[in-house]
């Protein structure tokens, strides 16, 4: 199997699996799951890291990833944190 | 050093991690401990990564540390009430870092790239830098709708307008100096043209204008063209940047034309992109996590889409292209509002006494003048004298998915009490009173009696059904759909005109005394 028609696979099954957990959500929770999903999309923060930590690659590349970084982490850090806020209302108690 | 291999399993453990937060997602209870799950799959993938090469951290902890600081401060800062500008503004990060990302592997990869083959890079480059410069340039558009600085005609305060001229300026500068600095050849040309287009369009104070699907149509070609050259020069990085500010046009266009009422299907559709952004750039760096983790944020945005759309009986195609107003057939506002009765709050605690059960409808004026608390107290007021209160919830009240529950959960109202519309439909007969608070074409009973009306078959919460309805409402203007509403002229009908927050105090104040 050569590696697109691996990532390709991947990505039918990974599109299916959204579809079966997401559509459990209620709607009641549907805010957080948008900025918790939104948290998530941050993963592109693993291939930022990639590249701006490699040695020995053009300067521009790397001010890219850096700012491409710096992005992600708002998402990441941004997103979880607000989620949580949100979904600690929803457990507190009278 | 991990090896690859180990980093990978460490990937495949984060994707289950992933999975099983939205998992938990599905009930209050476990939702806390899935986002926590999600916290710690994002932290080993992250962690992984940076222990499989060595790496010049400096640049590493810079990036992480802006970023880390802005998005701390933004999470713990923001109102409840804000959340939809908030989520609105973050799905931009996302498909801007992917822009980069992009961006970046093609000036890292130009070695191999000369070589002939690499299809699958190139294609994934041309998409994530489509996609996440839609995201990207959309999302902020969004967000400056939701903000009330993008496509209004009244004055802005001095902040908005920073913002808004700032943003604006920015982005035409940006593009004739990158035309100034890298040569201007016809490429870095077509960049600084779109980013000085983009940048006008921010300053429009319509949200439609003549030309506008021409120019929605020829930025979507010309970046698919752009997209075909790049994947053959691959070599020509301005190729690149002139797509991505071609494909900035298009996100503007299309998000700019959005109605208001549309505002949680744009939303719900930009969280879809943004996921969707991070998948093509795992095709672009070979990563399997970026591409589960982004398939799922894509199937999550793709299904709260379809919700929103079924909830306001319009398809997909209709909310990006249709538009949603007034026609010659809606009948005057003079008319149709002759029969109006205004009330006042001790009337209301008249009408209120002895009384068994009350529905609260609540819609985006309650979140506008923060009377979210006051509800509650109000809430418990009544349930103090042995009435059972319930909340009325449309999947399209507020500006996102969700948002009233959030606001109500703010407030401490117990999730239980909050009634999805099919569920408190066929009960509405048993409502003695129904306390409509800033909603409007959501009990609009136009939608089930008038084919001829923008928003006919919409499903509605049966408002008009109870024996006493009160609408706490600043005036008679007409709701997003833009047309009269004759539930506040209907015989059962009181209007009890004022701010929201204001005018359940007061009618707290009354219940007390009376």
């Amino acid at each position: 199997m050569t590696d697109l028609v691996m990532l390709l696979t991947v990505f039918v099954l990974a599109i299916f699996v959204g579809f079966e957990v997401i559509t459990k959500v209620p709607p009641t929770l549907h805010t957080p799951l948008m900025s918790g999903s939104n948290a998530i999309s941050g993963i592109t923060i693993i291939g930022a890291l990639v590249l701006a930590g490699a040695i020995g690659e053009p300067k521009l590349s790397k001010i890219l990833a850096t700012v491409a970084v710096a992005f992600a982490a708002i998402n990441v850090v941004g997103g979880f944190l607000v989620t949580h806020r949100m979904l600690e209302m929803f457990q507190k108690k009278k | 050093m991990l090896s690859q291999n180990t980093v990978n399993i460490v990937y495949l453990i984060a994707a289950v991690l992933f999975i099983l937060d939205l998992k938990w997602m599905a009930h209050p209870r476990t939702a806390v401990r899935g986002n926590l799950t999600g916290a710690l799959a994002m932290g080993l993938a992250i962690l992984a990564t940076l222990l499989s090469q060595k790496q010049e951290w400096s640049y590493i902890l810079l990036g992480v540390a802006v970023g880390s600081v802005i998005g701390a401060v933004a999470a713990l800062k923001v109102k409840m009430t804000s959340m939809p500008e908030m989520v609105g503004l973050f799905n931009g990060f996302g498909g801007g870092a992917s822009i980069l990302v992009a961006g970046s592997a093609l000036i890292a990869a130009q070695q191999a790239l000369s070589q002939p083959g690499q299809m699958q890079m190139k294609v994934a480059t041309v998409a994530s830098g489509i996609i996440g410069s839609v995201t990207f340039f959309g999302s902020y558009v969004a967000f400056g709708k939701l903000a009330e600085l993008l496509a209004v005609k009244w004055k802005l305060t001095p902040w908005q307008k920073v913002i808004k001229y700032g943003v604006s300026l920015a982005t035409a500068v940006g593009g004739v100096w990158y035309a100034v600095a890298a040569g201007l050849g016809s490429w870095t040309l077509v960049t600084a043209g779109a980013a000085i287009v983009v940048a006008a369009l921010l300053l429009l104070k319509k949200d439609r204008f003549p030309g506008m699907d021409a120019l929605k149509i020829a930025s979507g070609v010309v970046a698919i063209g752009l997209g075909v050259l790049l994947v053959v020069h691959p070599e020509n990085i301005e190729l690149f940047w002139a797509l991505v500010m071609v494909s900035g046009v298009l996100g503007v266009i299309l998000t700019i034309s959005i109605g208001g009422a549309d505002m949680p299907v744009v939303i719900a559709l930009l969280n879809s992109y943004s996921g969707l952004a991070a998948t093509a750039t795992g095709f672009v760096i070979n990563n399997t996590v970026l591409i589960i983790a982004g398939s799922l944020v894509g199937a999550s945005g793709i299904i709260l889409t379809q919700i929103m759309c079924k909830a306001m009986n319009r398809s997909l195609t209709n909310v990006l292209f249709g538009t949603m107003g007034p026609t010659s057939e809606t009948p005057d506002a003079d008319e149709v509002y002759r029969t109006v009765k205004s009330t006042s709050a001790e009337e209301l605690a008249m009408v209120m006494d002895g009384i068994q059960r009350v529905v609260i409808v609540p819609g985006y004026g309650m979140a506008v003048a923060q009377a979210q608390h006051a509800v509650r107290d109000l809430a418990n007021l009544l349930e103090s004298r042995g009435i059972t209160v319930e909340f009325a919830i449309h999947p399209v009240a507020g500006r996102m998915p969700g948002h009233m529950n959030v606001l109500l959960a703010e407030a401490n109202v117990p999730y239980e009490k909050l009634k999805e519309m099919d569920e408190i439909n066929p009960t509405m007969e048993q409502a003695d009173v129904v306390i409509v608070i800033g909603a409007n074409d959501v009990v609009n009973p136009v939608a089930r009696t008038d084919p001829k009306s923008p928003i006919a078959g919409m499903p509605i919460i049966d408002a008009d059904k109870a024996r006493t309805v009160v609408v706490i409402k600043r005036s008679l203007s007409p709701g997003f759909a833009g047309i009269p509403n004759p539930l506040f002229a209907a015989d059962n009908t009181l209007m009890y005109f004022g701010d929201a927050k204001k005018a359940v105090i007061d009618l707290i104040a009354a219940l007390k005394e009376y």
